[in-house]
């Protein structure tokens, strides 16, 4: 029973993540259908803005020394200010050209915010400890969890809920999901393009910070390329999900966290260090099955 | 001043030129209609004065402002109500947000929710389902949809291309008699694209006929006969007289 609610909590919370990486690539996808791959890159820019900028082996902190109730908004803020500087600097100019150039435009994005956090801070991994509350344990029903487990799960819970509310009830949210559906009717009816654009550019760098923070908590590490793996997982979450669906890539965010941590229960000891060759196994299952992806949109056409 | 003025307007895809010097103007409260052969740039001139093309000459005015070149947002911001072909409503917003989506440019938000009643009376099929996807409306009804829609905005000028297309003649009926009534109660100043001449001339108003890219004909719709129609239409003298004879 313990044991079980342990796995529970290992995969929801590892789920949340993917999920909330998820979210934030879909949300770019449906209105502008562009592949975001510097979102890893903002993961980890939202990061390292907690440690002074050096690149000696020392972490001293920056932002880090605030206290949890500013740093987490400002980190959250930081994220949602890069991503939306990196619309307005190069995604805007590129709005009109196909979406392989787009792509290849947020790699290269990747590549510049990842080597100016090399300039700034090397490429070694720092150790940093920040809301050091969290790695305590709390026990629920007889098992004992991490509080940053419960944490990320609860935070997780109400960040949809509130996005959800968002797109549901307020006339932004109408207007991000009309625009995702077809963007050039939407502007016909006086939707601002660049308005909703930059508002899910926010709203995903915010989501890039809130990952971050979970991310370094988790691991007491800033690493350059920490924010990869997550950017990785999420993008293959929103293709299975079906490219455009929000709610798919939420799910699908969290199938992935579940299989992964489920993988690493019932595979044998031998098998469990290629865990991750079972999971996408399955993901190459899925999307033979399912090509469109689990909840494919209906209005999956191209637009703009 | 006209309402709309299309002056020598030059729409270009690549090598090929859609429009080539189109002219025409709309007055306030009238009917225009612009029908033509398939690949007469009839969508073309709507989507160019809706700013979803940019044309390579020409001006295009709404009530006196420049609007050449604007972003589609812009135009309609300032009355310029489009319902594209091919009914293109949002399959999964509600049919509500549909037609609310329309009114993030309005500043009375009391008038506009009178137009919703108003447009509910009107369709009264819509209100039963409001609160259904819009996508599981059949092609008339959605057509329906797209009309409202268009109307939330409080337009100035709707310009509606090829209402009819894919629709069962019954249905085409029902959506001109709503248009019409539409037309009546609420002063409309309508801009129809129409491939069928026979549906202008049955409407009323004013015609322009184009064909490949230019205006070969215009007038009003009371004024011209079947067969000059027919054969400015076709663009020879052939078929008209042959099936007479």
């Amino acid at each position: 029973m313990t044991a079980t609610l342990q796995i529970l909590f290992d995969a929801l919370s590892l789920g949340s993540l993917y999920a909330l990486g998820a979210l934030g690539i879909a949300l770019i996808f449906g209105v502008m259908r562009l592949v975001n791959f510097a979102h890893g890159d903002y993961i980890a820019f939202s990061v390292f803005v907690l440690l002074w900028p050096t690149t000696e082996a020392v972490s001293i902190l920056l932002l880090g020394q605030l206290p949890p109730i500013l740093l987490i908004p400002v980190v959250i803020a930081i994220g949602a200010l890069l991503s939306m500087a990196s619309e307005v600097t190069v995604f805007r100019r590129l709005r009109e050209a196909n979406p392989a150039t787009m792509m290849i435009a947020s790699f290269a994005l990747g590549f510049v915010i990842k080597h100016a956090l090399l300039m700034a801070y090397s490429s070694r991994p720092k150790s940093i400890s920040i809301l050091p509350g969290l790695a305590q344990q709390v026990e629920v029903m007889g098992a004992r969890i991490p509080l940053l487990q419960v944490v990320t799960i609860l935070a997780t819970i109400v960040i949809l809920l509130a996005l959800t509310a968002f797109l549901k009830r307020t006339r932004f949210g109408l207007e991000m999901r009309a625009a995702a559906q077809d963007f050039t009717m939407a502007r016909m009816l006086g939707v601002k393009a660049n308005r909703v654009i930059l508002l899910a550019f926010a709203i995903s760098g915010a989501l890039a910070g809130a990952i971050g923070l979970v991310v370094v908590v988790q691991t007491g590490t800033a690493d350059i390329n920490m924010g990869l793996s997550v950017m990785l997982v999420a993008f293959i979450a929103t293709v299975i999900g079906g490219l455009g669906s929000l709610y798919g890539a939420v799910v699908a965010g969290f199938l992935i966290g579940g299989a992964s941590v489920l993988m690493q229960v019932i595979l044998p000891l031998e098998a469990r260090p290629f865990r991750d060759a079972f999971v996408y196994a399955l993901v190459i299952a899925v999307l033979i099955w399912r090509p469109q992806g689990l909840f494919a949109p209906r209005s999956s056409r191209q637009r703009v | 001043m006209s309402l709309l003025a299309v002056e020598n307007l030059v729409v270009r895809y690549g090598q090929l030129t859609a429009l080539r010097g189109v002219s025409l103007h709309v007055e306030e409260g009238e009917t225009l209609f612009v029908t033509g052969p398939n690949g007469a740039g009839k969508s073309t001139l709507l989507k160019a004065i809706a700013g979803v093309v940019r044309p390579a000459e020409g001006r295009i005015r709404l009530a006196g402002a420049d609007i050449t070149g604007n972003a589609p947002e812009t135009t309609a911001r300032l009355g310029f109500s489009m319902v594209p072909e091919g009914r293109q409503v949002f399959p999964e917003l509600t049919i509500e947000e549909n037609l609310w989506l329309g009114v993030g440019i309005r500043r009375n938000r009391a008038a506009a929710a009178a137009d919703l009643d108003h447009i509910y009376a009107v369709f009264p099929m819509l209100r039963e389902r409001r609160h259904a996807a819009a996508g599981i409306l059949s092609g008339g009804q959605q057509q329906m949809l797209v009309i409202a829609r268009a109307l939330m905005t409080a337009p100035r000028l709707v310009a509606i291309d090829e209402p009819s297309l894919g629709l069962a003649p019954k249905i085409i009926d029902q959506v001109y008699e709503l248009l019409m009534r539409l037309r009546a109660e609420r002063q409309l100043t309508l801009l129809i694209v129409e491939q069928s001449s026979t549906r202008a001339l049955m409407t009323g108003g004013r015609l322009v006929l184009l064909r490949s890219g230019q205006i070969v004909l215009e007038g009003a719709c009371d004024a011209l006969d079947g067969a000059t129609l027919e054969r400015a239409y076709f663009g020879y003298d052939g078929p008209a007289e042959v099936t007479a004879s």
